[in-house]
């Protein structure tokens, strides 16, 4: 593949927080993401609607580095994720420069996957001293500051089997903004759980866009919650971007017909 | 002859079975010793990534699980000598048993890690984890009380294989009750004996096994 | 000495050894699933002395070793009048032996049948004979196959131990040749390669196709 047409490093003044760049993914035959590109800018909030099989998901897993990308290169704060650069020239990534760059970025997944041998604290903690060399205490009142924030400080010591899925689910905010991340992603984070307890985690992401300055990708089937709290959104059908904007104009004014089917196919299903 | 237990002859010898059961324990826990650390070696060998290595040890497993260990404890200890190298019953013993039992826990500890969710692993990539702190912190202590019931069915197994070890000489329990019968001619008390002492390890073990596996649990919050 | 050489000198003698090993087995396996089909469905029944009966056996059998019961079953059961030739003392101890575990199979199969089959044999009136035969054993043959396969070959391995009573297996043949030849990697590299062949080329396929031909009857394939 040619790499030429991809810089090393984004020049200053165009160097969004995220740039996919002609990102590919495919198993096999079957193409997941064709010709990706999309800009996520600091402190943006994006949000990724679309039928199941569009591929949002996997645009969020490639930035995590948990799925491999089979053409383009993802570029996050300027620098290539995927890639490195070596010898004037971009090669992909080995395990030690993606350690260093995966240290950026944040993940939250639909099923919390917290530590279940752990207290909510120690799964808080684990990065924090393990990845980031932290001492014990600094690491305890950096994770009892955020167990606070999302209310969740007086369940500190229990295990995860203790806790409800939307509880569980806090904590795993709690853990993964304890790394202090550049960009956080949020993978479907409120799809299994029960309805009544979806609003304590929209809560906290809601807080987070207020309160803070964080870059934020979110995959999310809850369109009303999207158009509230989202600077953007993008509408993934087969694979591409097929409309984003503004949430007002994207589900107040749709201009594709796709993405106008979809939404009147979500709004019937509510 | 006809059944007549004699109690003053099972006086006599039950001194030396006893002795001779310290033998076969430390037979056993040596040979588990050994299982364990190999087991490991050759289950970590199977994730590597590496196709060639995982087919390799993939059928070295099948090959040492699917023949007789007795078989395996005559080899380790004939083939020595014909190119020169003379081991000792007891060290061929070890190396058989322990070699025998390591393809049986290199399977529990493979299945071990493989029942841990996918999601574990991804949740350790997204807070930037090493593969070895994934493994120590994370992936093992998961792995391992799901796994203690099949390690402590080997221990169990191991130490009721020791009296294969006879076939070539370590006076371990069976050796033992072959020689008091050889030189008393009387087959009943010995053997019996044997079967006795055995139950009596190896019945109260299960339990404590199970039990252990409850209390690792509960410690690790599961 | 070549390994053709070898062969040629040997050969028949293992191959004879390979057929006994093979009887052996075929023999032990045929008890051990009569026995653990029996101390199985006893360990479940409501009769006390069946339900005891079925426990002590499959304890004893598998708390103790095999050689230990093998050489109990051949040296002292005489005493109590019971003469068993080698050849069937052999199979019968293997047979015991492995049926113990089996026994454990069989329970286990048994009672991890769903229990709303139970009820609905039930709700049909089926006698609890009729309920087992037909309803439940069928069911339980299908989940206990697998583990069965590798029972069996943990059988296969234990018939090795046949040799120690002078049974002419092929482990006994390995050992005599050693001891007249000295040439221990031909012999029982070959004994090792030959049980490999058997577990790996007969055994587990045929308990494969066991296993396809089950999950067909069940519907399941």
């Amino acid at each position: 593949m040619d790499m030429s047409a991809y810089p090393l490093e984004l020049p200053e003044g165009d160097r969004p927080m995220v740039r996919f760049m002609n990102v590919t993914k495919s198993y096999g035959k079957l193409v997941v993401l064709d010709q990706l590109n999309l800009d996520i800018s600091e402190g943006e909030m994006v949000s990724v609607i679309g039928p199941s099989g569009s591929g949002k998901t996997t645009v969020l897993r490639m930035l995590m580095t948990l799925e491999t990308i089979n053409g383009g290169v993802i570029y996050v704060d300027g620098k290539p994720l995927t890639h490195m650069p070596k010898n004037g020239t971009l090669v992909p990534a080995d395990e030690k420069y993606l350690r260093r760059m995966r240290a950026s970025i944040g993940m939250c997944f639909q099923h919390f996957n917290l530590f279940p041998h752990m207290t909510a604290l120690q799964n808080c903690m684990e990065g924090p001293v393990q990845v980031l060399g932290l001492s014990k205490a600094e690491a305890r009142a950096r994770s009892e500051e955020l167990l606070t924030m999302v209310g969740m400080i007086d369940k500190k010591d229990q295990h995860p089997s203790r806790l409800s899925g939307g509880q569980q689910q806090r904590v795993a905010i709690a853990r993964a903004l304890a790394m202090r991340p550049k960009v956080m992603l949020f993978d479907e984070v409120t799809s299994a759980l029960d309805p009544e307890v979806i609003g304590e985690v929209t809560n906290v992401i809601r807080k987070l866009v207020t309160e803070h300055n964080l870059t934020m990708l979110m995959v999310t089937h809850q369109m009303g919650f999207a158009r509230d709290i989202s600077d953007r959104v993008c509408f993934f059908f087969g694979g591409k971007i097929e409309e984003q904007g503004p949430p007002d104009e994207l589900f107040g004014n749709p201009q594709r017909d796709r993405t106008k089917q979809f939404l009147s196919a979500v709004k019937d299903a509510d | 002859m006809s059944f007549n237990w004699r109690w003053d002859f099972t006086w006599d010898i039950l001194p030396r079975l006893l002795a001779a059961t310290l033998n076969t324990l430390i037979a056993a826990g040596a040979g588990y010793a050994i299982a364990l650390v190999l087991g490991l070696i050759l289950a970590l060998a199977q994730r590597t990534g590496w196709r060639g290595l995982t087919v390799a040890v993939r059928e070295f497993v099948e090959f040492i699980r699917s023949t007789p260990l007795v078989l395996q404890i005559f080899f380790v200890f004939y083939v020595g000598p014909q190119f020169g190298i003379r081991l000792s019953p007891w060290t061929s013993g070890m190396i058989a048993i322990g070699l025998h039992y390591s393809a049986y826990l290199s399977e529990v500890y493979r299945a071990g890690i493989e029942a841990v969710p996918k999601g574990q692993w991804e949740a350790c990539r997204a807070i930037n984890m090493s593969t070895r702190d994934t493994y120590l912190r994370i992936i093992i202590p998961q792995a391992l009380p799901p796994s203690i019931a099949g390690m402590g069915n080997y221990l169990v197994g191991i130490f009721k294989d020791t009296p294969m070890l006879s076939v070539i000489g370590v006076a371990e329990l069976m050796h033992t009750a072959n020689a008091i019968g050889s030189e008393s001619y009387r087959f009943l008390e010995p053997y019996t004996l044997v079967g006795v002492i055995f139950l009596a390890i190896s019945l109260p073990t299960a339990g404590l096994i199970r039990l252990f596996e409850g209390w690792v649990r509960r410690k690790l919050g599961l | 000495m070549s390994i053709w050489e070898y062969m040629q000198i040997y050969g028949a003698r293992l191959a004879s050894g390979t057929a006994i090993t093979c009887a052996q087995f075929v023999l032990a396996a045929l008890i051990a699933i009569v026995v653990a089909l029996l101390a199985g469905l006893g360990k479940l029944s409501q009769n006390w002395l069946i339900r005891g009966t079925s426990v002590v056996y499959i304890e004893i059998f598998r708390g103790t070793s095999l050689l230990v019961q093998l050489y109990w079953i051949f040296f002292v059961l005489p005493l109590f009048g019971i003469t068993l030739p080698k050849f069937v003392a052999g199979f019968v101890s293997v047979g015991l032996n492995v049926g113990s575990y089996g026994a454990e199979l069989v329970r286990g199969a048994i009672q991890s049948v769903p229990k709303g089959q139970w009820e609905a044999a039930y709700a049909l009136s089926m006698s609890p004979a009729k309920r087992m035969r037909r309803i439940i054993l069928p069911q339980a043959i299908g989940i206990m196959l697998p583990p069965w396969g590798n029972l069996l070959i943990e059988l296969l391995k234990g018939t090795a131990l046949v040799s120690l009573i002078s049974v002419a297996d092929l482990m006994f043949q390995a050992k005599q040749i050693n001891a007249s030849t000295f040439l221990s990697a031909q012999s029982f590299g070959i004994a090792l390669v030959i049980y490999y062949i058997l577990a790996r080329f007969f055994i587990t396929p045929f308990m494969r196709r066991m296993e396809r031909a089950m999950a067909r009857r069940l519907g399941k394939a």
